[in-house]
């Protein structure tokens, strides 16, 4: 098992924003349950703003803390905003992810992009 | 906060007696057992007495059958290195299993690099290897068979005892991996027809940093290291007469304890696990019901990943194991499982308890009590849970 940061701890014990939404405007489901990692984020959005966002994983603390994240930075972000959140800004975000977890933040980040272009098909 | 400990597989507590039994080497009795003055001799004569003990302990029929090594790793690359190197000019072939740990497995992949021939047995759903499969395998090019007594992870107890047999008759040697079972459950050499057998102190309340290579006499094998003509020109190097000390008493202790420890174990394991079953939905067992090492229990506790469970045990202080990939650095599930044909996911959700001597049915009870509530608001999270609990 990873040392994770204090700030990982805190997302992954108290994780922000866990949840689903009910008839969202877009989805974006990442990961495999053979990789150990599913990742489902929910995101409701009113011109063009992020108004909503929750998210519900099935993996190890940093997938939680990482997913518990990104919602969080993502919350109140116009899409342009939100598109230029990178993998990296979530594990700095976080204060740092053990360098074998880097992968989980690449899914949060894979996540959001999902959830966003699935917002652009059903538009 | 109370801790509650339940890695024994992975490490235990020195007993304060080993520790007693130890000290008077590291200061008092420093000598090298290699030199002639009285110094070196009160050690030398110390690490024989642990060397017959330890010969006794395991049925060995001459103490110049043990060899002192620095751990369990280091006994499976002595064992497997050692027979393929020395035999190589009689064959080129080497059977061991899917489930051996990787002091084993990384070795035999190491020879086949240098051009040996590996065969990885299959297991059975509860892992175990089919004797039939080792006869089977064996070939007139085939040196060694190297088969674990008790898996690590799941606890499984091969047929160490009918594969010997098989390796007998076919003039095939024979190693068993037994640093998990060794001090745990009775080992005679004899009886399981092994020729070399490895074992290690941390796994029985001793010191880490020293093991054993039970040598059958006659075996032809090379040494591991090269330098002075310590343990019979087979291991060089300064004997870690502490840790030899140690380690005996640590045998010593097991053989008076064991009947009865491992029955206490298996017990407080039989309620651990039904605990579990009965407790949580959606959750199995790892391994056979009963021919398992007394103190382990191992299940998945399915759609929810297992590192998330430990980080939530340790959390309240319960300290456990998993094979979920997040907890290797090669992001794969748990070989064992795996080889077990427990599908990834549920390889991915597992955990793995292994009960101890100071371990009661208290910590049984408080891990029962706290389990279901962590599985409860871990599955709260899993998009897993959800679509099982949605069809």
């Amino acid at each position: 098992m990873s040392t994770y940061s204090e700030k990982v701890m805190d997302h992954f014990n108290n994780p922000r924003n866990m949840g689903e939404i009910e008839n969202p405007d877009g989805v974006g489901k990442v990961g495999n349950p053979v990789c150990g990692d599913v990742l489902n984020l929910y995101i409701r959005i009113e011109n063009d703003r992020i108004i909503d966002a929750r998210f519900k994983t099935f993996g190890c603390g940093a997938a939680i803390a990482t997913s518990s994240m990104v919602t969080q930075m993502i919350m109140g972000k116009t899409l342009n905003e939100a598109l230029e959140i990178s993998n990296r800004a979530v594990a700095e975000a976080l204060d740092g992810l053990p360098p074998i977890k880097m992968h989980c933040s690449v899914l949060a980040e894979a996540a959001l992009k999902s959830a966003i272009d699935d917002y652009f098909k059903r538009k | 906060m109370k801790r509650i400990y339940l890695d024994h597989a992975a490490t235990t507590a020195v007993r304060p007696e080993v520790v007693q039994a130890m000290l008077p080497y590291f200061s008092q009795l420093f000598g090298n057992a290699s030199t002639l003055y009285s110094y070196g001799q009160e050690a030398g004569r110390a690490m024989e007495e642990a060397r017959n003990i330890m010969a006794r302990f395991i049925g060995a029929k001459s103490s110049q059958e043990i060899v002192f090594t620095s751990g369990g790793t280091e006994s499976d690359n002595f064992a497997v290195c050692g027979i393929a190197w020395a035999n190589q000019k009689k064959g080129d072939h080497i059977i061991t299993s899917a489930v051996e740990h990787h002091a084993v497995l990384n070795t035999c992949k190491f020879l086949q690099k240098r051009g040996f021939k590996v065969t990885y047995l299959p297991v059975d759903h509860y892992g175990f290897v089919d004797p039939d499969d080792v006869k089977k395998a064996i070939t007139n090019k085939t040196i060694l068979i190297s088969i674990m007594h008790a898996n690590n992870e799941v606890g499984t107890m091969e047929p160490i005892a009918e594969i010997g047999k098989i390796a007998k008759e076919n003039a095939v040697y024979f190693h068993t991996d037994a640093v998990q079972s060794f001090g745990h459950i009775p080992i005679r050499a004899e009886e399981l027809k092994v020729d070399l057998l490895s074992a290690s102190a941390h796994k029985l309340y001793g010191p880490k940093g020293v093991g054993m290579l039970y040598i059958r006499k006659g075996t032809k094998i090379v040494p591991f290291l090269y330098g002075g003509e310590q343990e019979n020109k087979r291991r060089a190097s300064t004997e870690n007469v502490a840790g030899i000390v140690g380690f005996e008493k640590a045998c010593e202790i097991a053989e008076g304890t064991m009947t009865e420890e491992s029955r206490r174990l298996a017990t407080l394991r039989d309620k651990f696990i039904k605990g579990i079953l009965e407790k949580i939905e959606f959750t199995q067992l790892n391994g056979h019901p009963t021919k398992r090492l007394p103190g382990n229990v191992n299940v998945s506790v399915k759609y929810v990943e297992g590192e998330s469970m430990l980080l939530k045990l340790d959390g309240k202080g319960i300290c456990a194991s998993s094979g979920s990939a997040c907890t290797s650095s090669i992001l794969e599930p748990s070989h064992v499982l795996t080889a077990m044909g427990v599908p990834p996911d549920v390889a991915h959700s597992s955990l793995r308890f292994t009960l101890g001597r100071e371990n009661t049915e208290e910590d049984v009870d408080d891990v029962l009590g706290v389990l279901p509530d962590i599985v409860k608001e871990l599955r709260l999270m899993s998009p897993l849970y959800q679509e099982k609990r949605g069809s």
